[in-house]
C-alpha cells in the first residue's frame, strides 16, 4: 500500500458515492458508531496480529454481533470488515465466511465496511494474485463489491435493487501513517459524496 | 430466404415499438464502453491477454473440464456435463423437485440457462421458478423474450414497466418512478427469494485450478440467491472455463467496460462452492444466523455442451467459443440499435455474436433468421474485447446458408451471364445480383445510355423490386459510358514520369470508382500528380467486397486470387498500391488475410493505402501543401468556404485510416466537423432491399440530425455512404480526394 494507492481509493470511492472516514485502529469504535445506523448489526472484526495487542480493534456494544436471521432482517446497518481493497477500482472484497460477513453485509440497508489500509493492493491484476492461492487452497468464497447494489432495469439508475443501498468503508490506518497523521489534527478526515 | 414480406414488416413494426427505447439504451452503452475503456492505459494489451487466455483455454477444453470436475468434487460439489437441453433439464428438474423435493427454486440472470429453456422443464415439474434479476423478473412478469443479453429488458419503457405492476399486482399505491418500481421489486423478490429451496446461477467464467466461479452482477440478487438457499446449482456453458483464478483478471477489468460502459459492476462474486455462509432460516428467526448451516450445503455445477464441442471442432465457428457475452457486439452496431434483440436474434442469443452462437447450439435455419442484418461494418470489432473477427463468423454462415439452403427451383439460368460466380448453382438470386456486382456494372457501363434509363424505368423498377428484391425508393447507381481505366489510356498514361517521381503508385479502380463515381478517381489521380507521383491505372478485377457480403466466399477468395496476380509484380517493383474505396481498402488489410497465403496478404496490406493516408504520408515527408487545393480558391460546389463535414466510412474506421482525410483537410486549412455515427447504414447492398430500406435509413438518421441542415460542404469516402448521405441529406457528398485535388 502507498499513499498514492489510499488516495486512488478514496477518489474511487467518491466518485461511486460511498463515504470514507479514516482513523487509527484505536479509533475504529467510533468509527463504526458514527457510520452505522439504527439497529444494527455485525460480524466481530478478525483479530489480526498486531492489531490485537492493543485490542483497539473493536465494534460498538449497539452493534449486535452473531445475530439471529430475525436481527438480521430488522437491521437497518450491517458492519462487517474487508479482506482486501483494490484501490483503482474502489473495490472491497468481502468473505462469505462461516461468521455470515456475506448476509449481514447484504441482507441489511447500509453496509460499513471496515478496511485496515495495510490491505489495500493497487488494481484488479493484484487482487487476483491475491485470491488465487486462497481459492486453491483454502475454497475460499469472495465478494469484490464496488459501491452500492444498482440497476437501471427501471427505467434509470436506483441504488439498492436487492443489496445495500449505502455503503460507507471504515478505513484503518497502519501503525506508520498513524504515527504521522496523528500530530494532523485534521487526522479524522471525511470524503463524503455529493449527493 | 424464408418469407420476406413479414420480415420487413417485423423490422418496421419493431423499429416503431421499441426501437427508441432500444437505441437510448445502447447508444448510451456504446457511449460509456468508449469513455470506460478509453481509461485503461493497457485496454490493447488487456484485450490480447484476454483472447490468449481463451484461445488456450478452447485448445485445452476437455482436460480442462477434468480438472474442473477434480476441483469442484474435492470441494463437496458435483459436477455434471449434459450433452444437451434435455439432458441438462432431467439432471436439474430431478436434483430440484424429487431429490429436494422444492416448491420454488430463484435464478439470478443465466444466458445459459435460456438456452436449455429450464423454466420450462422445472414449471413442467412443478416447481415455481422466479427470475430476481429486476430486467428478467419484469420479462417473466409480462411474458415476454429478452432484447438484449445483459440487459434484457430495455426495450421497455420505465411508463410500460409501471402499466405492467399496476396490471399485474394491483398495488394500492402504484409505484410510478425508476425508485418506486425498484423498491416495489426488491420487497417482492425479497420476500420470494426468503422462503426458496433452491438457488440457480450462471457463471461467467470457472477457473479449473480451483473450481472457483465468477459472476459479474450489479443488483445483488446472484449473491442472495447463493446466500439464502442450501442448494446452489450453477448453469454454464463448457467453454466458460479458463485454467487459473489469477486469470479472471482480465476480463474483471473489460467485461463491464466492454458492456455497459461500467469499470467494473457492484459485484464480482468469485465463489469456491458450497460456499461457507450460514444459511439463514427465515422461518425459525430466532436462532442465531452462524448456526453452522454453510456446512450442510449443497452445489451442483451443471456443465453444458449442447453443440459447443462441435463448434470447437469447427475452425470457424470456435472463435464463437472466445465469446464472453459482454455486448459490446450488439451496442456498436447500427442495425441493433435500431431494432434490438427481438429481430437481430435467434432463439436466445442477440447481436453480432449471436449469429455464430444460433449456428452452433440451434443450427443454420435460426442463424439464417437474423443473419442478413449483419452488414459487415465492422465496427464490433475493435470493441469486442477478445478480438473476435464477428463479421467474418457472419459471412461464413451466411456462405453456409447459401449453399444448404439453396433452392433448386430457381430461375437463374436466365441470369447466369451476368452472374458468373464460383457459387452452387440456385443460390438466392438477389445474393448473386450484388454479389457479381462487377460483372453489372460492366455490362452497364458498356452500354451506359441505355442500361441507366432503363434502371430509372418504373416498371423495370417494380421487377427489381418484385424478383430481386431492391427497394423501388433507392436511386440506382448511374453507369459512366467511359470508365477509369479507359479515360486514363485516352489521356496517355502517367503524366509524371518516373524519373522525377517521389514514388510510384498504382491507382487501384475499384468497381464502384472505375464504373460509376469516374470523376473521384479522376481527381484521386490530380491529387497525387500534384504531389509528384507517378500513377498507373492497370485494368484490375473487383476485390470480391460484394461477394464477400453476400457470403459467398468461394467468389471473393477467387477475387483476391485474381487481384494479388494483378497487382504482385508492381508491389515487387516497389510501386504503393493506393485505394480509393474503403472498403476494398479492408479488404486488402483485413480479409484477404482469410484468402492469400500469409505472406502475399501481408505484402498486400503493407504496400495499400488509403488514398487520403496517402495524400496525408506524402505530405508529412516533404510533400507541398499548396500543390493541393485550399479552401480559398474552391469556386462551385465548395463556395461556401472552408467548413467541411465528413462522415468517415464505417470499416475505414476500423482499419485506422478514418480520420487521415480529416488531417488532410485539416492541414490544408479546412475547418472539418466529423460525424459522430460510425456506420451510414447502406453498408453496400444492404440499404437497397426492400426488407432493410427503413431500418436503413433508421440508421443513417443521426447523421442526418447532425449535418441535415449544415451549411457545410459534406463529404464521404464510401460509395455507399455517398449513395445514403444523398438520400439522407438531398444531396451527393464529394470524396474528401475531390475536395483537396486541384481543379482539372
Amino acid at each position: 500500500m502507498s499513499a498514492a494507492d489510499r488516495s486512488t481509493f478514496k477518489r474511487r470511492l467518491d466518485s461511486l458515492g460511498v463515504t470514507v472516514t479514516e482513523g487509527p485502529a484505536s479509533e475504529c469504535e467510533d468509527l463504526v458508531d458514527e457510520a452505522a445506523g439504527d439497529p444494527a448489526v455485525g460480524v466481530a472484526l478478525a483479530e489480526e496480529g498486531d492489531d490485537a495487542d492493543d485490542g483497539s480493534i473493536a465494534l460498538p456494544d449497539r452493534v449486535a454481533t452473531d445475530p439471529t436471521t430475525a436481527e438480521l432482517r430488522a437491521a437497518h446497518t450491517g458492519v462487517t470488515d474487508a479482506s482486501l481493497g483494490v484501490a483503482e477500482y474502489g473495490s472491497v472484497a468481502i468473505e462469505a465466511d462461516t461468521a455470515g460477513t456475506e448476509p449481514v453485509s447484504l441482507f441489511v440497508d447500509r453496509h460499513v465496511v471496515v478496511l485496515r489500509e495495510g490491505d489495500l493492493v493497487p488494481d484488479m491484476p493484484d487482487a487476483f494474485d491475491w485470491l488465487g492461492p486462497k481459492a486453491r487452497d483454502e475454497s475460499v468464497d469472495v465478494v469484490f463489491a464496488t459501491g452500492p447494489s444498482a440497476t437501471a432495469d427501471m427505467g434509470g439508475l436506483v441504488h439498492g435493487a436487492h443489496g445495500p443501498k449505502e455503503v460507507h468503508v471504515v478505513l484503518l490506518r497502519g501503525d506508520d501513517a498513524g504515527a504521522d497523521e496523528n500530530a494532523d489534527t485534521t487526522s479524522d478526515s471525511e470524503v463524503t459524496a455529493d449527493e | 430466404m424464408s418469407s420476406d414480406a413479414s420480415k420487413g414488416e417485423r423490422i418496421r413494426e419493431l423499429m416503431a415499438t421499441e426501437g427508441d427505447a432500444v437505441a437510448e439504451n445502447t447508444r448510451g452503452f456504446n457511449q460509456g464502453r468508449i469513455e470506460s475503456t478509453g481509461r485503461l492505459d493497457d485496454y490493447e494489451e488487456l484485450k490480447a491477454d484476454a483472447r490468449e487466455i481463451k484461445e488456450d483455454a478452447i485448445a485445452r477444453l476437455p482436460e480442462l473440464i477434468d480438472e474442473v470436475r477434480e476441483t469442484v468434487e474435492a470441494n463437496g460439489g458435483t459436477v455434471y456435463v449434459a450433452d444437451d437441453a434435455a439432458d441438462a433439464n432431467r439432471y436439474i428438474t430431478e436434483l430440484t423437485a424429487e431429490q429436494r423435493d422444492a416448491d420454488r427454486l430463484v435464478k439470478s440472470k443465466s444466458m445459459t440457462s435460456e438456452e436449455i429453456e429450464v423454466n420450462e422443464a422445472l414449471e413442467a415439474a412443478g416447481v415455481e421458478v422466479v427470475e430476481t434479476d429486476l430486467g428478467e423478473w419484469v420479462l417473466q412478469v409480462a411474458d415476454e423474450a429478452p432484447s438484449h443479453i445483459v440487459a434484457p429488458a430495455i426495450h421497455k419503457s420505465r411508463e410500460g414497466i409501471a402499466e405492467l405492476f399496476a396490471e399485474r399486482f394491483d398495488p394500492e399505491d402504484p409505484p410510478e418512478t425508476a425508485e418506486e418500481l425498484t423498491m416495489f421489486a426488491r420487497e417482492r423478490l425479497g420476500e420470494l427469494i426468503e422462503d426458496a429451496d433452491v438457488g440457480m446461477t450462471g457463471a461467467n467464467f470457472i477457473a479449473a485450478d480451483s473450481g472457483t466461479m465468477l459472476l459479474v452482477t450489479s443488483e445483488g440478487n446472484a449473491r442472495k440467491t447463493v446466500t439464502a438457499t442450501d442448494t446452489h446449482i450453477a448453469v454454464a456453458g463448457v467453454e466458460k472455463i479458463v485454467p487459473t483464478v489469477e486469470e479472471f483478471a482480465p476480463f474483471v477489468e473489460l467485461i463491464g467496460r466492454s458492456g455497459t460502459g461500467q469499470d467494473v459492476t457492484s459485484y464480482i462474486s468469485t465463489l469456491t462452492p458450497p460456499v461457507d455462509s450460514p444459511v439463514p432460516d427465515f422461518r425459525n428467526d430466532a436462532d442465531p444466523l452462524a448456526d453452522g448451516s454453510g456446512d450442510d450445503r449443497d452445489f451442483h455445477l451443471v456443465l453444458i455442451d449442447n453443440g459447443r464441442m462441435a463448434m470447437r471442432d469447427d475452425e470457424q465457428l470456435k472463435e464463437t467459443l472466445y465469446c464472453i457475452r459482454c455486448s459490446a457486439c450488439s451496442n456498436a452496431c447500427g442495425n441493433f440499435q435500431s431494432v434490438g434483440g427481438h429481430a437481430f436474434g435467434g432463439e436466445t442469443y442477440s447481436g453480432g455474436i449471436a449469429t455464430g452462437w444460433e449456428a452452433g447450439i440451434e443450427g443454420l435455419d435460426t442463424a439464417a433468421e437474423f443473419n442478413d442484418l449483419c452488414t459487415g461494418c465492422s465496427r464490433c470489432v475493435p470493441a469486442c474485447p477478445v478480438e473476435i473477427d464477428i463479421p467474418w463468423i457472419n459471412t461464413v454462415v451466411r456462405d453456409r446458408i447459401n449453399r444448404g439452403e439453396a433452392d433448386p427451383g430457381q430461375t437463374d439460368w436466365m441470369f447466369e451471364e451476368l452472374v458468373p460466380d464460383e457459387e452452387p448453382g440456385g443460390l438466392d438470386l438477389r445474393t448473386r445480383l450484388v454479389g457479381n456486382y462487377e460483372t453489372l456494372a460492366k455490362w452497364g457501363s458498356r452500354t451506359a445510355p441505355v442500361a441507366n434509363r432503363l434502371a430509372d424505368a418504373g416498371p423495370v423498377r417494380a421487377i427489381a423490386e418484385r424478383v430481386a428484391g431492391i427497394d423501388r425508393r433507392r436511386d440506382l447507381p448511374e453507369f459512366a459510358s467511359e470508365s477509369l481505366v479507359d479515360w486514363f489510356d485516352a489521356r496517355g498514361g502517367p503524366r509524371v514520369p518516373v524519373d522525377s517521381a517521389e514514388r510510384e503508385a498504382v491507382l487501384y479502380p475499384d468497381t464502384a470508382t472505375n464504373y460509376v463515381d469516374v470523376d473521384r478517381g479522376k481527381a484521386a489521380v490530380r491529387a497525387l500528380e500534384a504531389l509528384d507521383v507517378h500513377v498507373r491505372i492497370p485494368d484490375l478485377p473487383g476485390s470480391g467486397r460484394p461477394p464477400l457480403s453476400q457470403g459467398m466466399i468461394a467468389t471473393a477468395e477467387s477475387a483476391a486470387e485474381d487481384v494479388y496476380a494483378g497487382l504482385a509484380t508492381h508491389v515487387d517493383a516497389g510501386r504503393d498500391v493506393v485505394v480509393i474505396e474503403p472498403s476494398d481498402l479492408a479488404m486488402f488489410r483485413s480479409e484477404y488475410e482469410k484468402f492469400l497465403p500469409e505472406a502475399s496478404h501481408e505484402r498486400l496490406a503493407e504496400a495499400s493505402y488509403d488514398v487520403m493516408e496517402y495524400c496525408f504520408g506524402l505530405l508529412e515527408n516533404g510533400g507541398d501543401p499548396a500543390a493541393l487545393r485550399a479552401p480559398a480558391e474552391g469556386t462551385g460546389p465548395v463556395a461556401s468556404g472552408t467548413r467541411v463535414a465528413y462522415h468517415p466510412h464505417c470499416q475505414a474506421r476500423t482499419v485506422g485510416v478514418g480520420e487521415h482525410a480529416t488531417a488532410v483537410m485539416e492541414a490544408l486549412g479546412y475547418d472539418v466537423r466529423v460525424s459522430d455515427t460510425e456506420c451510414c447504414g447502406m453498408a453496400g447492398s444492404f440499404g437497397y432491399k426492400s426488407d432493410y430500406y427503413e431500418l436503413s435509413m433508421d440508421v443513417g438518421e443521426p447523421i442526418r440530425e447532425q449535418f441535415g441542415d449544415t451549411d457545410r460542404t459534406v463529404v464521404a469516402a464510401g460509395t455507399s455512404c455517398t449513395e445514403q448521405i444523398d438520400a439522407l441529406l438531398g444531396d451527393a457528398p464529394m470524396h474528401p480526394v475531390e475536395l483537396v485535388a486541384p481543379r482539372e
